[in-house]
């Protein structure tokens, strides 16, 4: 259960609380179906009363989310999820506001709104569906799809450099970015809740799977036989260490980091990085997201958040000092404010 | 040193303060203003300014202007032609002589009119010299050596003490107008206030203009403008855009919704997202969005959260908002798009007026989207459409579209001072906890308005989206039958509108020879033109609309009484084809002006004798 502002419910929630009466159209096998698995575990943990919690969409796959699950919601309008949403928390900071949106929606046709929501630190709760192509209009490429792959608008290769979806949350001064993979609800329900209980802009970028346009985009680190060897799971306080026995860690080496075996050359797990999810520069963290194999393993789960005021919390507090401190209290004070001229 | 001059009451003038863009000129002329609306004269101002923020000195492009109309009876617009300039330098003098009536007072500062400057504003020759003048009273005064001599023992160098060459002209016209000095001193003090050493100066300099023109021969008399009757009550002068904010913050208040704008600064709108930036003590919250697109997605997204959402914006930023326009459509939510227009295609003429955006507010948006249109028609009544906009919006749940213009909002006029309590009352359908009946899209019988259902609200979870929904129970659906259905349900609520709002009124006869009909900023101008020919006794009639989607209920019995219909627009006639898709029955003449200028009374009074003339 999360404290603050938002109001608690009175009574334990469910899972079945959130289900929808709606008919889930999502391809058999799409990750979606565990993402909506998972929020749907989330939401009761957060302990908000049902009616306080609002689903915000743009256009594409992800977007038809608002309508699989039993809340407040609007299905928006391509890449305007953020800007929609923004008007949803300024209005009523009361709310838990979540959005569901893909590569396509806020990377490409939403890229403004999203940097400027993650800029402003508005306490909103982004799950970024990124599966590299563009679902919904059968697959063209996006603006994550890797340099050379083949599309429906890309027969010879793309020839545009992927956006990294956590360099560009940081580098909009993004105050919190966690990344996980569909086939792992455990991580993502994990997750999700430390998005839920951070003040501000919240973004979990899902490593999603389209199994028709795109299948198999995540399995060099996804799939069962690479994972341990390739996923470094990122918990604060804990040093980095990954691999199938636990023998391989991340230390930082002059600027950069790098990866070492742990028992090798008197390496021991003293000399390995120790996450810390809550630091303000976020120097650690953008080495961390942009990290790849091979040389690499790719950072999952919390990777940054930081505390800062939040938008929404700075508008209340000028609105309480101006009402505190204003001689206008109505609209008739304004009116007979200033110079009056009167005609007797 | 008195000397004997005559004093001639004038009914009305209209004096013109025009000088480099930085030399102060809408200062002066609002001190002006305020001063003639002090001794209790109706009045209407329009600033004109280039887009430029400090164009190169001394040049056409850099001029800056202030138009006052001061009268003793109703003044409804900022006047055509006028009887005083204030020219600052040439370039304000070449820019601005084609605006002086004949025989028209112009005052220069002459030591100004030094070669560079005289030939950055493309003169060959002096115009002070050559008696190109001839036909107007031409008043010489060295307002930059006067205003420097005068604040000499200020302790200034020149170009602070050139600051206050407005000031200086601006006590000429005092003088000219029988204006006391006090009067401009107390507003003097209040524009500077905790400023009080360059209040001083510009006191000082006020009397240095005032006593020059005491003295020279050229100022044999000056003019006395009485007061206007205008009804008991208190008044103050307010611009279009200011009073737009304010009768938002009205319909808050009233309707008990929270304001919330979602906006991005674009001229000439800008004035009312600054106006209710700094009303946070009225709750208005106001987010300066990344763009116009954010800016009415926001508005939709805090309309769904219950709030009286707002976006303001120009024609090239309605552009911009068109696809999110129709998703207030769709989910039929109340907003407001405020439109100030201004002269278009793409980036236009940014800070010249026009109507240009009448077919894009009715229109332009892809699908069958049925949209409210009200449009202004003074810089005070603005408060009113402000307020009956957001009432439409909020009572008939659906968006509504309000056309102003850069002409109605940067001018200004004497606005009398309403009680929010005497307002309409605003009653938004909003939906109660756990109503058992409550569905989605389920209508008011009368209105066909659906409830709103506001996040936080117990037992009325529901989602609302882009995609065309079933009838009352709101799921998605493509079912053919249904969506023309919901096609026509949205039209007809809009129709609806029309027995909510008054009836179309008629300056004049009901039947006569011409109807005037014009629309939006324009009415000020038509009016004046109108009635002019009325006392002469022919037989013309106003009707100017506000309500333009839908029209009022008795249009079609306005239209029917006269010979001849003529529609006035500044545009190149967008009312007119309007008017002809929904009433082809009747014949409709045209008047159009398409140069970033409002009508002028006399052109108009020339086309309609002209259409009356002709068999």
């Amino acid at each position: 259960m999360i404290n603050n502002t938002i109001t608690p419910s009175q009574i334990k929630l469910t899972k079945e609380d959130f289900v929808s009466d709606q008919m889930v159209k999502w391809c058999p096998g799409c990750g979606a179906h565990a993402i909506l698995a998972a929020v749907e575990k989330v939401f009761p943990e957060t302990g908000y009363k049902k009616e306080n919690i609002m689903m915000v969409s743009g256009i594409g796959c992800s977007s038809r989310f608002p309508y699989y699950v039993n809340t407040y919601g609007i299905h928006g309008i391509h890449g305007r999820a953020a800007a929609i949403a923004s008007g949803v928390k300024i209005s009523n900071p009361g709310l838990s506001v979540w959005i569901s949106t893909g590569d396509g929606d806020s990377m490409a046709i939403g890229g403004n709104h999203f940097i400027h929501i993650i800029r402003r630190n508005l306490d909103v709760n982004i799950l970024l569906f990124n599966n590299q192509i563009y679902g919904l209009t059968k697959g063209q490429y996006s603006p994550t799809t890797p340099l050379g792959s083949v599309t429906k608008t890309s027969p010879q290769g793309t020839i545009e450099h992927p956006f990294n979806p956590g360099g560009l949350v940081l580098g909009a001064q993004g105050t919190f970015f966690a990344r996980v993979i569909d086939n792992n609800v455990k991580m993502m329900t994990e997750v999700m809740f430390e998005a839920a209980k951070h003040d501000g802009t919240s973004v979990v970028e899902i490593m999603q799977n389209c199994i028709i346009f795109a299948d198999k985009t995540h399995a060099s680190i996804s799939s069962r036989e690479v994972k341990d060897e390739v996923q470094l799971h990122l918990k604060h306080g804990e040093p980095m260490i990954f691999g199938k026995n636990r023998d391989k860690g991340i230390r930082i080496h002059g600027t950069k980091l790098e990866v070492v075996n742990l028992g090798e050359n008197g390496i021991t797990e003293d000399d390995l990085l120790v996450h810390d999810q809550y630091e303000i520069n976020p120097g650690v963290h953008r080495m961390l997201v942009k990290m790849k194999p091979p040389e690499m393993p790719v950072a999952l789960g919390v990777i940054r958040a930081a505390k800062f005021p939040t938008y929404d919390d700075l508008v209340e507090e000028q609105i309480e000092h101006a009402k505190e401190n204003s001689n206008i209290k109505t609209v008739d004070d304004l009116l007979n404010s200033g110079e009056i001229y009167e005609i007797n | 040193m008195n000397k004997k001059t005559q004093v001639i009451e004038r009914e009305a003038v209209v004096v013109k303060f025009a000088g480099d863009s930085g030399d102060g000129m809408q200062l002066t002329g609002t001190l002006f203003s305020e001063s003639a609306a002090n001794t209790g004269n109706d009045l209407a101002t329009f600033p004109d300014f280039p887009a430029e923020i400090r164009a190169p000195h001394n040049t056409i492009a850099g001029v800056s202007g202030f138009q006052v109309h001061i009268g003793k009876t109703k003044i409804h617009s900022s006047g055509d032609l006028c009887d005083v300039l204030v020219a600052m330098n040439p370039a304000s003098l070449r820019a601005n002589l084609k605006w002086v009536k004949p025989g028209g007072t112009i005052i220069v500062d002459t030591d100004t009119f030094e070669e560079k400057a005289i030939e950055k504003a493309g003169y060959q020759i002096n115009p002070l010299e050559d008696n190109s003048l001839e036909k107007y009273h031409l008043i010489k005064a060295p307002v930059s050596t006067i205003t420097r001599e005068s604040l000499k023992d200020a302790g200034l160098d020149t170009k602070t003490a050139d600051r206050s060459k407005n000031m200086m002209a601006l006590g000429i016209l005092n003088y000219l107008f029988n204006q006391d000095l006090e009067t401009t001193d107390k507003f003097i003090d209040k524009k500077f206030k905790g400023k009080e050493q360059i209040a001083n100066v510009n006191k000082i300099a006020l009397r240095a203009g005032y006593n020059f023109a005491e003295t020279i021969e050229a100022l044999d008399s000056t003019f006395v403008v009485p007061p206007a009757k205008l009804e008991k009550g208190k008044y103050r002068n307010i611009t279009g855009n200011i009073a737009t904010a304010w009768g938002f913050l009205a319909a808050s208040e009233r309707s008990g919704r929270p304001l919330f704008l979602g906006s991005y600064p674009i001229t000439p709108a800008t004035e009312i997202l600054m106006e209710l930036s700094k009303h946070k003590s009225l709750g208005a919250k106001v987010f300066q969005a990344e763009d116009e697109i954010a800016g009415i997605c926001s508005a939709i997204g805090a309309s769904y959260t219950g709030s009286m959402a707002l976006t303001t914006t120009s024609g090239p930023g309605l552009s911009l908002k068109s696809e999110a326009i129709g998703l207030a459509v769709i989910t039929e939510l109340p907003i407001v798009i405020v439109n100030v227009q201004r002269a278009g295609p793409s980036t236009g003429m940014p800070t010249k007026s026009e109507q240009s955006d009448l077919m894009q507010a009715l229109y332009g948006r892809n699908g069958e989207c049925p949209a409210i249109v009200l449009a202004a028609s003074s810089p005070a009544n603005c408060f009113y459409y402000a307020y009956y906009s957001a009432k439409i919006a909020m009572e008939h749940m659906t968006p509504v579209i309000l056309l102003t213009d850069g002409y109605l909002g940067f001018g200004s006029e004497l606005f009398k001072i309403p009680s929010v309590s005497e307002l309409p009352d605003i009653k938004p359908p909003i939906a109660k906890p756990n109503d058992p009946d409550y569905k989605p899209y389920k209508r008011d019988p009368v209105t066909l308005a659906r409830k709103w259902a506001i996040p936080g609200t117990e037992g009325l979870r529901h989602r609302v989206g882009g995609l065309e929904k079933e009838n009352i129970v709101g799921n998605v659906s493509t079912d053919p039958l249904n969506h023309q259905l919901m096609t026509q349900l949205r039209e007809a609520k809009v129709q609806k509108v029309a027995e909510f709002i008054p009836e179309q009124d008629i300056m004049g006869d009901e039947t006569g020879d011409l109807l005037v009909v014009s629309w939006g900023g324009t009415r000020g101008s038509v009016m004046t033109a109108v009635k002019e020919m009325q006392k002469e006794g022919k037989k013309i009639s106003h009707a100017h609309f506000h309500y333009i989607m839908p029209l009022p209920r008795n249009t079609k019995d306005v239209l029917s009484g006269f010979k001849k219909i003529v529609v006035c627009e500044l545009n190149a006639g967008q009312f007119i084809k309007y008017l002809r898709i929904t009433y082809p029955e009747f014949k409709y003449l045209q008047f159009n002006k398409i140069q970033g200028l409002p009508f002028f009374v006399s052109e108009l009074t020339q086309v309609f004798n002209q259409i009356l003339e002709e068999k």
